[in-house]
Parts: C-alpha cells; sequence; structure tokens
C-alpha cells in the first residue's frame, strides 16, 4: 500500500490557479504518494485571522481538523496557508479546549509543498524540463514562519533546460498582504512595483514563487505594465507544465 | 502624546507623490540594512547574544520592580535624585520645577524619544524658557517645527539643500549671510550655533538608553558626542527615560551594547558609549552639581500587564524601520506618531487607543522582516495582529470588511455553499474580464473594495472551473490510480 498524503489546495488555488492544485497532484504522486483531495475543504482562516477576527478563525480552523484529522499528512502548495495552519492554529485554542491536542498534532503534520517534497518524501530531483530563464521570488510567510529557501532552488536546479537567475533583493515582500492590498492599495502598488522592476532587471521571461497571492500580484502588475514575462507558482515548473517559450 | 496617526492613508499618499523622499528613503532603505548585514557577518555569535538580550530584557521585566527600587537606591548612594512620573504630564512638570527651582533660563538637550513622546519642549517653553535640541537631526526638525522622521535618524529625509534653506532662515540673527550646502559646512555651522549655546546653558536635558540597577548608572550611547557635553557642561543635568529601560548590570549592558549599533547603523560600536554615575564628586574635575531622573511610565505599567509586554523589550535600534517595506515606501511622518514604523505600530496604540492609531498595525503585509532582524525578538507581527483583534473587539473596524469576513466563515464552513459561491465567483470574473474583450482573460476593473486591486495591477481571470470541480469530474472521467489531471489542465488558460 503506498503513503498516503491529503492536499489541501487553499481557497486562492481552488478559484484563481487550479492548475497549480494539479502540479501539486503529480508532483506528490511522482513522489510514491495516494493522494486524496477531501472534498469539503475551504479556507485556512487567515483573511479573519489577519484582520483580527479570532473567533471566525476559529471556526475555520475546526473545519480543517474535521476535514483533515484522518490523514497522516496534509500539503498545502502555499507558504501562507500552509504558515497558517503549521505556525499559527496551535496558538488559537488554549490547552485547556479540547481542539488544542488534535489541532496542535494536525498543524505538526502539515506542510508547505517544497517542505514537505524535499524534507519527507525526499525527492532530490523531477524529470521536468524548462528551456526559460526563471528568477525566484521568496514568499514571506513561506520563507519566514517555515523557512523554504533553499528547497524549491535546489529542485529548481535539477529541471533540464532551467536556467535560474537571482534578483537583487528576492526576499522583500512584494506587496501582497492578503487584504493590506486592497486596504493600502497605493502602498501595496509602490511595493509590486518595485519587486517588478528587479525581476525585470533580470532579464528573466519567467517568475516563480511558492504562493498564488504574491503570484496574482506580480503577474497583474506586470502585466499591466505590459510586460512578457510570466508568473507561475514552483510547482508548475517542477510538474513539467510550463511550456518552452513559444511552444503554447 | 498627541498622534495623527488616524490620517496616516492621506499622509502616506502624499509621502508616495514625493520623489524627494523616496530617494531619501532608498538610501536609507538599502544602506542601513546592507550595513547590518555586513557587521552582524562577521560576528558569529549575533544571533546568540540576540537570545541573550532577548532574556536579559524578559527578566529584567519580569522584576522591574526590584530592579527600580535597586537602581533608585544606588542612584540616591552615588548622590542623585530619582523622580517618579506615572504620566506624560506628571514628568513634564516635574522637569519644570527642577529647572524652575534652579533659576535656569537656557536649557540644551540630547536625542531623547521619551521626550519626543512627551512633548516635553514645548512645556519647557511655555514656561518660557529657551530649549535647544543638540543632536544635529533633532535640531534640524526642532527649527523646522516637524516630528522625528526616525527613531535614531530624526531628518534623514531632508535634503542638504533643505537643511540649507532651514540654517540660512534660523541662523541670519547670527550674521549668517551665506546660504551653503555643502554637508561638512553646514555640520561646521550648526557647530558654531551650538557651542554658545552649551556654554551658556543652565540645565543639561539626556534620556538614557539603559539604566542599570547595579550601579545606578545611566548609559547613553551616541555619535555626535553633543549628550556629553550635555550632561557634563551644564551645571545640572537632568535625565529623561522610561521605567522599562532599567537592566540588571554591567555585563547585561554588555550584551546589548553589542547588539545596540549594529542592529541601528552597522556601527560595530558607536563613537561614544558613556556611563553617567552621578553629580560631581570631591575631587572630580568636572560633571554636574545635580543629577536628577524622572523615570516616566506614561503607560507602560499597563503594557506590562498585557498582550503587547514583549514590545517593552525595545531598545530603539530602528532596525526593524531600517527593513520595513512599508515604511521604506511612505517614511516616519506619515504615521503620525513620534514612534513609526513596525515597534511604532505597537507603541502608539499602546500610548494613545486602537480607535486613534489603529491604522498603523493594519498597515503591514506581515512579511516579518522587522521580527527577523529585531535584536530583542520582538515578534512584532504578532503584536500588530493583538491591535487588529482588539480594532475587531471593539467594533472599530469597517462593516462592511466585518460582515465580509462574517460571509466568509460561514461559507468556509458549509462546503457546499463555499462551493456553489466559487462556481458563482468564476462565473463573474469571466465576466468582468470578457465585458472590454470577448477573449479577454485579464480584469482591469474590479468593483468595491476589489478596485483597489485593479489601482495598481490587472487580474488574470481564472478558467475552466476550480480546482475541486476539475477534479471531481476527472477522479468520474478516470479510474480511481490512474492520473487525476483532466487533459486541459496543462497549459489552461493560455
Amino acid at each position: 500500500m503506498s503513503k498516503q498524503v491529503a492536499l489541501f489546495a487553499t481557497c486562492v488555488v481552488n478559484t484563481m490557479r487550479p492548475r497549480v492544485g494539479f502540479a501539486a497532484l503529480k508532483l506528490l504522486e511522482d513522489a510514491g504518494y495516494d493522494v486524496a483531495v477531501p472534498e469539503n475543504q475551504t479556507c485556512c482562516g487567515q483573511p479573519n485571522f489577519n484582520s483580527g477576527d479570532r473567533e471566525g478563525t476559529r471556526q475555520m480552523a475546526r473545519h480543517f481538523l474535521k476535514t483533515f484529522q484522518d490523514f497522516e499528512y496534509v500539503v498545502v502548495p502555499s507558504g501562507s496557508c500552509g504558515g497558517m495552519v503549521h505556525t499559527h492554529y496551535p496558538d488559537l485554542f488554549d490547552p485547556s479546549e479540547e481542539e488544542h491536542a488534535p489541532l496542535t498534532a494536525l498543524a505538526s503534520r502539515t506542510y508547505e509543498l517544497m517542505a514537505f517534497l524535499t524534507g519527507i518524501a525526499g525527492v532530490k530531483e523531477v524529470s521536468a524540463s524548462c528551456n526559460r530563464k526563471v528568477t525566484y521570488h521568496d514568499s514571506c510567510a513561506g520563507l519566514r514562519e517555515l523557512k523554504v529557501k533553499q528547497q524549491p532552488r535546489d529542485l529548481l536546479k535539477t529541471v533540464t533546460g532551467l536556467e535560474l537567475i537571482e534578483m537583487n533583493e528576492p526576499e522583500v515582500c512584494c506587496g501582497f498582504g492578503g487584504l493590506f492590498c486592497v486596504k493600502y492599495s497605493d502602498i501595496s502598488g509602490d511595493m509590486v512595483e518595485k519587486k517588478a522592476e528587479d525581476i525585470v532587471g533580470t532579464g528573466a521571461d519567467l517568475v516563480a514563487m511558492g504562493d498564488v497571492g504574491c503570484l496574482l500580484n506580480v503577474e497583474g502588475r506586470l502585466n499591466r505594465r505590459g510586460e512578457k514575462i510570466e508568473a507561475v507558482h514552483v510547482a508548475e515548473i517542477l510538474a513539467g507544465m510550463v511550456p518552452d517559450r513559444g511552444e503554447d | 502624546m498627541h498622534v495623527t496617526s488616524d490620517q496616516f492613508h492621506e499622509k502616506s499618499a502624499e509621502a508616495l507623490k514625493d520623489e524627494s523622499l523616496a530617494g531619501a528613503l532608498f538610501v536609507l532603505g538599502k544602506m542601513f540594512p546592507l550595513m547590518r548585514e555586513t557587521v552582524v557577518a562577521q560576528l558569529p555569535e549575533f544571533d546568540a547574544l540576540r537570545d541573550r538580550a532577548r532574556d536579559i530584557r524578559n527578566h529584567a521585566l519580569d522584576h522591574l520592580p526590584d530592579y527600580l527600587d535597586a537602581f533608585e537606591k544606588k542612584v540616591n548612594e552615588n548622590g542623585g535624585r530619582i523622580h517618579w512620573a506615572r504620566t506624560g504630564a506628571e514628568a513634564n512638570r516635574i522637569v519644570a520645577k527642577l529647572c524652575k527651582d534652579a533659576g535656569a533660563k537656557q536649557i540644551i538637550k540630547s536625542k531623547s524619544m521619551v521626550t519626543e513622546e512627551l512633548e516635553l519642549n514645548d512645556h519647557l517653553e511655555a514656561q518660557g524658557l529657551v530649549v535647544t535640541e543638540t543632536d544635529l537631526g533633532e535640531y534640524i526638525i526642532q527649527l523646522r517645527k516637524e516630528k522625528p522622521f526616525h527613531i535614531v535618524g530624526p531628518a534623514l529625509h531632508l535634503s542638504a539643500a533643505q537643511v540649507s534653506d532651514t540654517f540660512y532662515e534660523a541662523h541670519k540673527e547670527y550674521g549668517r549671510t551665506e546660504k551653503v550646502e555643502d554637508k561638512v559646512k553646514l555640520v561646521e555651522e550648526a557647530r558654531i550655533v551650538l557651542r554658545e549655546r552649551f556654554k551658556n546653558a543652565d540645565i543639561g536635558i539626556t534620556g538614557a538608553n539603559f539604566l542599570v540597577a547595579e550601579t545606578g548608572q545611566i548609559v547613553l550611547v551616541t555619535n555626535e558626542g553633543n549628550a556629553d557635553l550635555t550632561a557634563t557642561l551644564p551645571k545640572r543635568h537632568i535625565v529623561v527615560t522610561g521605567i522599562e529601560k532599567v537592566v540588571p548590570n554591567l555585563d547585561d549592558v554588555g550584551v546589548l551594547l553589542r547588539l545596540l549599533p549594529r542592529s541601528a547603523t552597522g556601527q560595530e560600536t558607536s563613537n561614544y558609549v558613556s556611563l553617567y554615575t552621578g553629580p560631581r564628586q570631591k575631587g572630580d574635575g568636572d560633571g554636574p552639581e545635580s543629577f536628577d531622573i524622572v523615570l516616566v511610565d506614561n503607560g507602560r505599567s499597563d503594557m506590562l500587564d498585557s498582550p503587547v509586554k514583549e514590545m517593552l523589550r525595545c531598545i530603539r535600534c530602528g532596525a526593524c524601520l531600517n527593513s520595513c517595506p512599508i515604511y521604506g515606501a511612505v517614511g516616519g511622518q506619515a504615521y503620525g506618531s513620534v514612534y513609526s514604523g513596525p515597534m511604532g505600530s505597537v507603541w502608539t496604540p499602546a500610548l494613545t487607543s486602537v480607535s486613534q492609531a489603529g491604522d498603523l498595525p493594519n498597515a503591514s503585509t506581515f512579511c516579518g522582516k522587522c521580527e527577523e532582524v529585531c535584536p530583542v525578538r520582538i515578534p512584532l507581527p504578532k503584536l500588530m495582529r493583538h491591535w487588529r483583534e482588539k480594532e475587531f473587539e471593539q467594533h472599530l473596524s469597517p462593516t462592511t470588511a466585518r460582515w465580509g469576513l462574517g460571509v466568509w466563515t460561514w461559507l468556509a464552513h458549509h462546503p457546499r455553499a463555499y462551493r456553489f459561491f466559487t462556481s458563482l465567483s468564476l462565473v463573474g470574473m469571466n465576466l468582468m474580464a470578457s465585458a472590454p474583450n470577448p477573449k479577454g482573460r485579464w480584469i482591469t476593473k474590479l468593483p468595491f473594495i476589489a478596485a483597489g486591486w485593479t489601482n495598481s495591477r490587472n487580474l488574470s481571470a481564472p478558467s475552466g472551473g476550480s480546482f475541486l470541480s476539475q477534479y471531481k469530474k476527472a477522479q468520474k472521467a478516470a479510474p480511481p490510480k490512474d492520473t487525476a489531471r483532466p487533459s486541459n489542465a496543462e497549459g489552461e488558460g493560455k
């Protein structure tokens, strides 16, 4: 019997970029896992958590627990949603509350996709090819809450034909910040413009990252500027779903 | 403390349009972090020191009354006097009385954020005293009647040309008829004016970076040397600082001093580190005749018993400001408080209220860079989130946002309704993308609150249904063990 994991695609991937879900699915299957996709999965509660709505967040954490508690591992193709569950869920309930123990245990079994592939599944290389110049943006929550930094780069380096070029400041926030980008849209706009400048300066034709929120932000700005650079989730490249330039 | 933090939106919009400010912020946001990283890389034990510093500060705060008592006892033994001020107003009254009792007319000051917090200068000037700031940056903003732009560099936002204009106007009375823009000459000009003020001052007021319980000393860390003149030239020295600055002993100061200048300005040590023990003793060649320390609470005790207690560990290095992308975009004035950036976004609501300063902790992407660089490991995003929770609890956040979050929460634990809502939003987005262009993939204008998104970026409209619906279809079509991807997954949306 193969090893089992559950995929939590996240609400943003589910709605805005379904192919990232399929990329994650393929990578997990290629790593030898039997992947379940629970139909009742929804949102991790980050919008509520970062808006100060603790009670709403707790309700969503309870739903997450109900949906995923029977799985040995939960894998998330997002640093911020992964960080929400892994880092913040345990603090939502007091140790005296009944949800605390199972939720803390589930949080410790929940991994961001890259961290899972390299750390748990032991994946060292992928079979994909992609003849593109790629630059990688470190999404904040993945980088700082989950220490995802080297893992995606190590895997990208095994993609045939891919050239990885670092931007000047890959660790500087793109200005997404969930609801921040609409509540403080002019500051966010200034930040994503600086990020776009840095990306364009690399000469890359593809920018990869690990969070679809940041991806939509960066992609949307690049498109507004009229740039030809595409933005993808790193999983899409690793799963061989990004065609070479001019092939599409 | 008066704040205008409720105007954050307007002021940040203005700041974003200010090109000379953008230039200053670019230099600040690149130079300081780079210098910090360079010296940190040369100190392998830096992270271990941060742990120790956090523990030292926590220990001091956990035993704050004991260490303050010990400090007071030592200060008294050394011939100094302690004055306790519960509020800012009380602190101002104490300092004013000390000045009046001494018959003072001219006061000189070195840079102190606590006195900025208290608006002490305004209070003393209202009593007819002449107060002169002697830190170059503070002197400049005092002349310009501005609040500090940055807790370490109060005038970092100003160009040499702006300073030149300010000096030209202010120094006419000293017979300065020439406008200079050369930085060295500007410093020289300030030095000539300030030297006279130093000589004529009756009282010197300084802050303190640390208070040492074991010895009753105050520690001052500066680069310009003005604080040492302030503390030693006039007949009287008054120290105004917060109660949270106390640490147990000099070993602790040693740890904190290895972190402070490295974190603040990327220096291994600052130009001057001075310890002041009390008034001039018999046989001393110099020093003040009296040494008074005003220990200010002004909301700090309340913080000690609150979820933002960890903020009291702060050693005012400014590393969180230098590395913050929000501060780096709008600068210090937009925050409408003497404390700006991430640390100011936690301090300001604590010293005022969330209704006055709630915008500050909201103006963060929670990128976490501030926590990453904090020398005493203050979890700044967590503390900013605390204020957002307070705001939400007190129903201060906008009704539409609360309503939206309520609906979202309900949907999130009613999966069927959630899936229906998802499909509906997909239809909506595709309509918006195709409205201007039938084959359009890009949404260029979104309605309501989402308009903020399309102010500066487009949104790529998804196609092919949600992930969950596509996955379900594929599962039905294929045997379970086969690959679960639908044929349109690859290159979808192109």
